[in-house]
């Protein structure tokens, strides 16, 4: 405009030479025409038809070097007739454009078959790892209480959930087991007492009518089912323990004067047999149990150790503290031991072993104690004695509670 | 004395009913949670007999929550089959003084029920127990006999002040067992009878008079005469 003001037509053809001759990239349009409608300077071939005078920069097809294209054109009236226009080629840009868009497209499709693959696979990498967690679940849903999540090398969030699973069901079955056990005793263990006081009774009913008789198979009659009954609370004692529905009771306790007292209530019974019970508890023990299971636990290894042993023989009480609040509570005799092949069915219910079927039991003290000892988070140990308590070998029975 | 027993189960009800009255006890009987509470409230009784789950929509451990809640200071015995500590414990939190698992031994229900119904009902701070010779001091914790200082341990102390507490009446193992040792398991041997045996060493022996007595079936008493 100023060139036109200036110098003239001339002036803004020169102009729009030189800028054509600078533009590299060849996309501006210039175009000056004179009132006639002739060219005088300028890469246009025609003045575009559909680009009103006056508008600031409007799209139109444009006659370029013979070619077709599309453009941005700025069209004044310079005055006196002429005319310019003033624009750039955006085919270029038009293209790029296009390009773009479908660019985006395809990558947008791309993105999709590519999320939904990854999805089925994630799904399916998913689903096989779940896969033997969800089979041990319905073959267990099925009843069969046996199959465990078998685990992978790789220690994930997968195994780590089979592995809870595990130790859940590892419990079940051990409920599930107690459950049978109480059963399978209550069957066995019972019915022969039970059977036998009834028979008792019954040969009492239509035996010979002397007082005396009667009256002896009564009371013989009553003594049988007390002893039932005993059977029966040990059992259900176990089976509490075992449940750990006495976990309520825990409290904390300092062990120490319950083994004590424990071990003064079955003193008289060893000073009644010549035995000695000597105890080397430390001076303060403590733990978080239950006191009445725990002493009734230490009561029974004592127990049986003074069962078991001769007279003037030696039982041993000690107790001490181990490291990461665990505890130790161990009972050994000089008494015969247990022979080896015992020692694994010790702690089972009503197992005696033969040489001790001449002594009064029940068969239960031991299983109670591991049942204690489990639900202090423990065990129960049985091995031989060390020598120096003289004699045989003898049986040490370790109590081992962990931090429950 | 004066006893109210609160059982359904009609068997057992006929023959605690009959064994207590054979015993001397004057006994009403309720079957039902609410008739007991009925008759616990309105009348006066030495001793309750309560059985623990009851029909009637009042249990034993509610009738009893219910009485004390009233000031009612009765003793209460509770008959239950149910047997896991923690039914004990319930049962003695609500107001039970004592608790006793089903099936028992007759003697041993009349033992604890002579125990609770005869028990001061105000605890004189007495500070002498004293049967025929035999003396006890529970501040100096000595026991004499005919003036001769018995050699007696904190334990057998215990276990003697209990039956000298309880003189005239039967003691049965299990009370002993569960008073003085605060045991509530079967300890499988004899124990009790050994330390009962032992403490009479000390007592008895080398005097004319026994004091300490078994009954037969029951457990111990010490009385004064033979």
């Amino acid at each position: 405009m100023e060139r036109w003001r200036e110098a003239g037509s001339a002036a803004v053809a020169e102009a729009i030479a030189e800028r054509l001759a600078s533009d590299v990239e060849g996309n501006s349009i210039y175009l000056l025409m004179n009132p006639e409608g002739r060219r005088l300077a300028g890469n246009l071939d025609r003045w575009p038809q559909g680009v009103p005078a006056g508008t600031d920069w409007a799209f139109d097809t444009v006659q370029r070097d013979g070619l077709t294209t599309e453009a941005r054109l700025n069209v004044m009236e310079l005055g006196n007739g002429y005319r310019l226009a003033v624009g750039r080629d955006v085919t270029e840009k038009q293209r790029l454009r296009d390009l773009l868009a479908e660019g985006i497209a395809w990558s947008a499709f791309a993105a999709l078959i590519f999320a939904v693959t990854g999805a089925a696979v994630l799904r399916r990498a998913l689903e096989q790892r779940l896969l033997p967690a969800a089979q041990t679940a319905e073959a267990i849903a099925a009843g069969d209480l046996s199959h465990r999540v078998p685990l992978s090398a790789r220690n994930d969030e997968f195994d780590r959930l089979g592995r809870s699973m595990n130790t859940m069901l590892d419990r079940i079955d051990r409920l599930m087991e107690g459950i049978r056990g109480v059963s399978d005793s209550i069957a066995h263990d019972l019915r022969t007492p039970i059977a036998r006081a009834r028979a008792k009774l019954e040969e009492a009913v239509v035996g010979p009518d002397d007082p005396e008789t009667l009256r002896a198979a009564m009371e013989r009659g009553i003594t049988d089912l007390d002893n039932i009954t005993r059977v029966f609370e040990a059992l259900l004692r176990i089976a509490e323990a075992e449940a750990g529905a006495r976990r309520a009771a825990f409290a904390q306790t300092d062990l120490t004067p319950v083994l004590a007292d424990v071990a003064e209530f079955y003193g008289a019974v060893a000073e009644s047999r010549g035995q000695v019970l000597e105890t080397d508890l430390p001076p303060v023990l403590e733990t978080v149990g239950d006191r009445d299971l725990l002493a009734q636990a230490a009561g029974n290894l004592i127990d049986n150790a003074l069962k078991f042993t001769p007279e003037g023989g030696h039982v041993r009480l000690t107790a001490r503290a181990l490291p990461r609040e665990r505890i130790e509570i161990v009972v050994e005799d000089s008494g015969p031991g247990l022979a080896p092949e015992d020692r694994a069915r010790a702690g089972t219910r009503f197992f005696r072993a033969d040489s001790s079927r001449a002594t009064p039991g029940s068969g239960l003290g031991l299983s109670l104690v591991r049942a204690v000892a489990r639900l202090h988070g423990g065990d129960l140990l049985l091995e031989d004695a060390p020598q120096e308590l003289r004699g045989s070998p003898g049986l040490r029975a370790t109590i081992r509670l962990g931090s429950a | 004395m004066r006893i109210l027993l609160v059982e359904d189960d009609a068997e057992v009800a006929r023959f605690v009913r009959k064994g207590l009255q054979e015993a001397g006890h004057n006994v009403e009987h309720a079957a039902n949670g609410r008739d007991g509470l009925f008759l616990a409230a309105s009348e006066q009784f030495d001793i309750l007999v309560l059985d623990r789950m009851l029909p009637g929509g009042v249990d034993g451990v509610r009738l009893v929550e219910t009485l004390r809640g009233q000031g009612n200071r009765t003793p209460v015995l509770f008959l239950s089959a149910l047997s896991a500590v923690d039914e004990r414990v319930k049962g003695l939190k609500a107001g039970g003084d004592d608790y006793l698992v089903k099936p028992f031994a007759f003697a041993e229900l009349l033992a604890r029920v002579e125990a609770l119904g005869r028990r001061p009902t105000v605890e004189a701070p007495a500070t002498k127990l004293k049967i025929a010779d035999l003396e006890m001091d529970l501040l100096s914790r000595t026991v004499t006999r005919g003036g001769k200082r018995l050699e007696i341990q904190p334990r057998e102390f215990r276990l003697l002040e209990h039956l000298m507490r309880h003189a005239g009446q039967v003691v049965t193992r299990t009370m002993l067992l569960e008073k003085v040792w605060d045991y509530h398991f079967d300890p499988q041997t004899n124990v009790i009878d050994v330390h009962v045996s032992r403490l009479r060493q000390k007592v008895d022996k080398g005097f004319d008079k026994p004091l300490i007595h078994t009954v037969r079936n029951a457990g111990y008493m010490i009385r004064a005469e033979g």
